[in-house]
């Protein structure tokens, strides 16, 4: 934060005088909402949701400002009150900078794991396509949303846990995902359908780990090699030697862990596919980017560790123009300023990818999907730190980027080498329903498959 | 050549000390150390990598006139 000679109000965007403010809108065409502010505001604009306000950040120097402001006075864990019913009461949407790099330093996402985690995504794909006939027709959303659960559990859980998992809990993970409705910013528990069946489906989640974990305690212990972070949970025990933690919670640590990586990955591998169907030309670049790369032979556990440039320039492309998180938000601890303009505490401050990763000075022809603006010299993601969001940015970036390019990179290699795709659908009618906070693709998405000659 | 950390950006993924190991450290550490403040030409192509590959984009050299 630099110390503004003169600070200004920022400029309200227009409308939202009713009781909520602006909900309704950010409900229906949240886009439109946000893009709105930056057309009549500018870099810094406010709109109001339902009891607060909230100044809404676009453009390079705003977001440097929104990304690079200290947790003491930008505060990620109020923002997301849709959560808390998603993980249950006690369990954090999103840890401290400090505890974050202590994960990334200990757990699942650092760098050494990788190659072990590449060639499990690919296990998975393996699997799900070993159950397709030689062609067919598939639901984008269910089966990369199925899939998702199956990669994020065997990695972040551990295999044992995964292989006693089916499509139900994908089912009942998908509503949880659903739950998250805006109107959780005046009542998280409102009388509302997707709530109810949010809740309901948390039920149903910790009635599955518990008939894991039941019959794990009556069965005989694994080897040491095959534990994995159940085991490990159900093994710690409180001062009266009980187990310390029960299902619930257990469900809620497991729900917020595989969160973050689940929708967003399945819903870029989705869009990766569908932009690459509509543009035939990028489709065949890639195809014989992969056949070139594996000609020798090699395996995806190596090779998805490595330069994929066509490929990886598809799915940032995906991701800039379909970025699964469209708003990220904090709450003002204290006043401070944001590119020259006054936020007071208690306000909430915005900053969308959805509308950055747009803007036509930084990403000329925005709204086209050209994988070519990620090659040598072009390279506008690098050139683009502060406008290039779709990771966030900052000391809150999202530390599984890495993790989720190897693992969409592994799928696709598995993918487009063994298969063929074609839209099944007019190909302007994939879209995204953005009337929940958590973003997914509309259905129907459907692709036809084909096993290759 | 001089290398700049950006530590609001580094996460300490360790991509850096993978590619460069005696001029990166992460070690127990939270973010990156470096090691070599000023690295000789001859670790120009580790560093470079390092700088090219960082998850945060959080390295930068400095060219020294």
């Amino acid at each position: 934060m630099t110390v503004a000679t003169e600070r200004r109000e920022p400029p309200r965007v227009s409308g939202g005088t009713g009781g909520t403010g602006h909900l309704e809108e950010l409900r229906r065409d949240p886009i439109g909402l946000m893009r709105r502010v930056r057309d009549e505001c500018g870099d810094v604009g406010v709109f109001r949701l339902a009891g607060r306000e909230v100044v809404l950040a676009t453009g390079a120097g705003a977001n440097e400002c929104f990304f690079r402001a200290p947790e003491e006075i930008l505060d990620q864990a109020e923002a997301y009150p849709f959560m808390t019913p998603v993980f249950g009461e006690g369990v954090v949407f999103d840890a401290s900078p400090e505890r974050r790099r202590e994960m990334l330093h200990n757990q699942a996402l650092r760098d050494k794991f990788m190659r072990g985690h590449a060639a499990t995504i690919a296990a998975e794909v393996e699997q799900m396509v070993a159950g397709w006939d030689d062609e067919g027709v598939i639901d984008l959303l269910d089966w990369f949303a199925e899939l998702t659960i199956y990669t994020s559990s065997a990695c972040l859980v551990g295999k044992r846990f995964r292989a006693e998992l089916d499509k139900r809990f994908a089912e009942l993970y998908h509503d949880l995902e659903q739950g998250t409705d805006a109107i959780a910013y005046v009542d998280p528990y409102a009388p509302i359908e997707s709530f109810r069946r949010r809740d309901a489906a948390r039920v149903g989640l910790v009635e599955l780990v518990q008939a894991i974990m039941d019959r794990r305690a009556a069965a005989a212990p694994p080897a040491d090699d095959d534990r994995d972070l159940l085991d490990v949970l159900m093994s710690i025990t409180g001062d009266d030697g009980t187990p310390r933690f029960e299902a619930d919670e257990v469900t809620g640590m497991f729900i917020s862990m595989m969160f973050a990586g689940h929708h967003t990955t399945s819903g870029t591998a989705a869009w990766t596919l569908v932009e690459l169907l509509r543009h035939p030309g990028e489709l065949v670049a890639v195809h014989d980017e992969l056949a070139e790369l594996y000609a020798g032979g090699t395996d995806v556990s190596y090779q998805a560790l490595r330069e994929m440039p066509r490929l990886e320039a598809s799915i940032k492309e995906a991701l800039r123009l379909h970025p699964p998180l469209i708003l990220l938000l904090r709450v003002a601890k204290q006043d401070t300023e944001c590119d020259g303009f006054v936020v007071r505490a208690g306000q909430m401050v915005g900053a969308s990818p959805a509308v950055s990763n747009r803007i036509p000075e930084d990403f000329p022809d925005p709204d086209a999907f050209v994988p070519a603006r990620y090659l040598d010299p072009r390279e506008e993601d690098r050139a683009n730190p502060w406008t290039w969001i779709p990771f966030g940015a900052g000391r809150h970036r999202c530390v599984g980027a890495a993790f989720a390019m190897m693992q969409l990179k592994a799928i696709f290699s598995v993918l487009l080498l063994d298969w063929e795709f074609e839209l099944a659908q007019a190909p302007g009618s994939y879209r995204n329903d953005h009337s929940k906070m958590v973003v997914q693709m509309q259905q129907p998405c459907l692709v036809r498959y084909r096993r290759r000659a | 050549m001089r290398i700049a950390v950006d530590l609001d950006l580094c996460q300490g993924h360790g991509v850096c000390e993978s590619e460069a190991p005696d001029v990166f450290e992460l070690g127990k550490g939270d973010t990156v150390t470096l090691l070599d403040l000023s690295p000789g030409e001859d670790r120009r192509a580790g560093v470079e990598a390092a700088v090219r590959f960082c998850p945060t984009t959080a390295l930068t050299i400095l060219e020294e006139e």
